[in-house]
């Protein structure tokens, strides 16, 4: 893997950084927001004395007690509504909905209370929550355990919708999320919290160990939202990623010898529309990469925004690599999963054009 | 349709229930349990929710026939306070009569009265603190006026005018203000039930004081976010006051379609061990004493009530709607539990507080107010009369900072207007 080039982080107390892997990233984050700030609250199914299902809030709550880490009832509508109410108090809540599957009760609470509150009341009641939510696939999870619902929140006005691809990153938006006064929706791709994926399911995994952006200040520092990354510079093509795409992308750019540019976008909405286009106007190609379902996904958007701003530039008609618009399978996951065969395919297309 | 093919087994039948009154029918309510003022017991705040369950099936009811206020339920409320509520009750209706008219009129788009559930709102709010913080639904028009909200303010909002602090970007009558501790209307169902129970629950993890009231319609108790909020209030003992107010109707569809054939609305409580109160809502005297009750209970940490205001919508459920298509005309003149403000002007006069005369007299003065801050509002301009905003206050506060692609958009909206070769909207004014 090439190497990783960081947009530059907001850090002045970030401090010593350790190895973590994306889980401890993100139990970092809250922590050190708990820290710095009495209003922050963690809240959902398991997270409170357990510590999450994935451990995300492992020793929270004996650190800063059961009235600001605390397990909710089996309702998602309810999770979020409540941390509405919670925000609207003046807390900063961090509702986990335990799978992005389950996403889907809250979707009123997140889509016409969450995202449209400062909008309603001219700005005098807001919802600064931070919806934390693995999501996406690649790990035997089924139908409810592998979606990557991303798309329909970015449809939506009024909230933010951020997705990390590395413990670092995962620690520094998460952080600027939780500061952000805007409802923020963190999916965090649950098929890299252990380690990066290449793609080759059937290989070894691989964990964060030795990796750069497996090495994370322990203390504070944030990515600013909005702001994509580079991870791989090159000059032929562009492909546009997120999550664990990017590594399933990188590792197959490698494979093939292509020079392509990789930009991990981080952000969704806002997204990095500057980044995109300086590339791909440098490139002349695009291609763009994500797990969820094709039609009318984030990668439709992309596409958009990159023909309308980079006609003239492109070389070949823009390539989207995406999952198939099934349900997610669960034996037939690896024939579902945009992995290194389909997504080879696609550059090879999109180089001979 | 599929099939049946054991014929020897009893037929299945699905029950659709049907209100008992349709238009053209005589509306008789006899069948209606009305049990006698003062009958209900009131327990001690700290009583276990389990010990009065009768009190979700019974009915709280404060002032009798007579106009006396007897039992224990019977506050003690000064006559100065009571003239107040019953000033804020008439407020409220001459309010309603007057923007109700004013949609007629075609000023504003849409309105929507509380005629007939006036104690709902008036009485509860004025068992509360000022700072209490309220989550209404779109018929609690009464909480701004019993708070001594400006009339003007509240008609800016439903003329989207300039002076509107919600700059137009509401539907009239979805009321939000901070200050008042009223939280912004949705339009969504019961989607500020669970953000009540937020609310209260972040008051309470904070070591505050204050406590939160929210309102939903009976109909609006079938929707999921009722469920969940119940559910919360109940596992966190959330210091909150959970309002059903069962006024018979939503839109056309009659009590019967949330479950009121079954049992009542206050027997939500019982199942999440909730305090449940079901109470004659066109009782002002009862709406107060329930609700100092729960909220006494709520600020000594014992947890969350449910209270049934058992109402009447004695009108349309909005200017949209024409309720003679579907319900019986006299059901409002022949509902058991009267009119509220009546009601309480009766107990006034009972008491040797109040007379005919100051009641007419203080009609007049009111409609005369409520006509002054009319005019007042309308100065800042009605809807449709142009744009009252400037153009690019579409754009704000989609976020607190303005991304790329909303200025993108600002700046295309822009054009469009330069276009069109003359101004949308008003410059003056200001942001």
């Amino acid at each position: 893997m090439s190497e990783m080039i960081e947009a530059p982080a907001i850090a002045d107390e970030a401090g010593a950084s350790v190895q973590m892997n994306m889980i401890q990233a993100i139990n970092s984050a809250m922590d050190v927001m708990m820290a710095r700030d009495a209003d922050v609250v963690v809240m959902g199914e398991d997270v409170g004395y357990f510590g999450g299902v994935f451990r995300a809030t492992a020793g929270l709550q004996k650190k800063f007690g059961k009235t600001r880490v605390f397990d909710t009832p089996i309702t998602e509508c309810g999770i979020i509504g409540v941390a509405v109410g919670m925000g609207a108090y003046g807390l900063r809540p961090v509702p986990e909905i335990q799978f992005a599957d389950y996403i889907y009760p809250a979707l009123d609470q997140l889509v016409s209370e969450a995202a449209r509150l400062r909008y309603r009341s001219a700005g005098e009641f807001t919802a600064p929550i931070t919806v934390r939510s693995p999501f996406g696939g690649g790990i035997f999870g089924g139908q409810t355990h592998s979606q990557s619902p991303e798309g329909i929140f970015t449809h939506v006005s009024g909230i933010k919708t951020v997705i990390p691809a590395t413990p670092y990153d995962a620690k520094g938006l998460l952080i600027a999320a939780i500061e952000d006064n805007d409802p923020v929706l963190f999916f965090e791709p649950k098929r890299i919290y252990n380690g990066p994926f290449d793609g080759q399911w059937d290989g070894p995994a691989k964990s964060w160990a030795g990796h750069k952006a497996a090495q994370v200040p322990e203390g504070y520092y944030r990515i600013p939202l909005g702001k994509a990354s580079i991870v791989r510079e090159g000059g032929d093509v562009t492909i546009l990623a997120y999550g664990t795409m990017v590594h399933v992308a990188l590792a197959v750019v490698e494979a093939a010898g292509v020079d392509a540019e990789v930009i991990d976008l981080r952000t969704l909405v806002p997204l990095d529309i500057e980044t995109i286009e300086a590339s791909v106007k440098k490139t002349g190609r695009c291609m763009i990469v994500h797990e969820a379902t094709r039609t009318a996904g984030f990668g439709a958007e992309l596409s958009a925004l990159v023909q309308e701003r980079c006609f003239h530039h492109l070389e070949a008609p823009i390539e989207r690599v995406t999952g198939f618009d099934t349900p997610y399978p669960h034996s037939l996951e690896w024939a579902y999963f945009p992995g290194p065969v389909r997504i080879g395919m696609a550059l090879k297309k999109i180089m001979k054009d | 349709m599929t099939g049946d093919t054991h014929a020897n087994r009893p037929k299945l039948t699905l029950h659709v229930p049907e209100p008992k009154f349709r238009p053209g029918d005589k509306a008789d309510f006899s069948d209606v349990e009305v049990p006698p003022a003062g009958a209900a017991r009131r327990p001690e705040h700290g009583d276990a929710a389990a010990s009065f369950h009768e009190l979700a099936y019974g009915m709280v009811r404060v002032l009798d026939d007579a106009g006396r206020a007897v039992g224990p339920w019977a506050p003690r409320l000064s006559p100065d306070r009571l003239r107040q509520m019953l000033r804020y009750m008439v407020t409220l209706r001459a309010f309603d009569e007057r923007m109700f008219r004013a949609q007629r009129q075609g000023k504003t788009s849409f309105y929507m009265k509380a005629t007939g559930e006036e104690a709902v709102a008036v009485a509860a709010t004025m068992a509360l603190q000022r700072d209490d913080m309220t989550f209404p639904s779109y018929r609690q028009q009464g909480i701004l006026i019993a708070r001594d909200w400006s009339l003007v303010d509240m008609m800016n909002q439903i003329y989207s005018n300039r002076g509107d602090r919600l700059q137009g970007k509401q539907l009239p009558i979805m009321y939000s203000t901070k200050e008042g501790a009223f939280f912004s209307i949705s339009g969504n169902l019961a989607t500020q039930y669970p953000q009540a129970v937020g609310w209260a629950m972040a008051s309470a993890a904070k070591g505050d004081s204050r406590i939160a009231a929210v309102w939903c319609g009976e109909g609006s108790t079938a929707e999921g976010d009722f469920h969940s909020a119940c559910t919360f209030a109940s596992v966190y003992r959330a210091p909150v006051i959970l309002n059903v107010v069962n006024n018979q109707w939503a839109i056309s569809s009659f009590s019967g379609f949330a479950g009121a054939e079954a049992t009542t609305f206050a027997a939500r409580a019982v199942g999440y061990g909730i305090a449940g109160l079901r109470i004659d809502g066109n009782d002002a005297l009862a709406v107060y004493a329930a609700t100092e009750w729960a909220a006494e209970r709520a600020r000594t940490n014992q947890g969350p009530t449910l209270i049934e205001h058992f109402t009447y919508r004695a009108e349309g459920h909005s200017t949209s709607d024409d309720p003679s298509q579907y319900r019986s005309a006299d059901e409002a003149s022949e509902w058991p539990l009267g009119d509220p403000v009546r009601r309480l002007r009766d107990h006034l006069i009972a008491i040797g507080e109040w007379d005919d005369e100051r009641h007419k007299a203080q009609d007049l003065e009111i409609a005369e107010m409520v006509k002054k801050a009319q005019k007042e509002a309308e100065a800042n301009g009605i809807l449709g009369h142009g744009l009252h905003q400037p153009l690019d206050t579409l754009f704000e506060g989609v976020f607190e900072e303005m991304p790329w692609h909303l200025r993108e958009q600002q700046a295309q909206m822009l054009a469009e207007e330069a276009e069109s070769g003359r101004p949308w909207a008003r410059k003056e004014g200001g942001r």
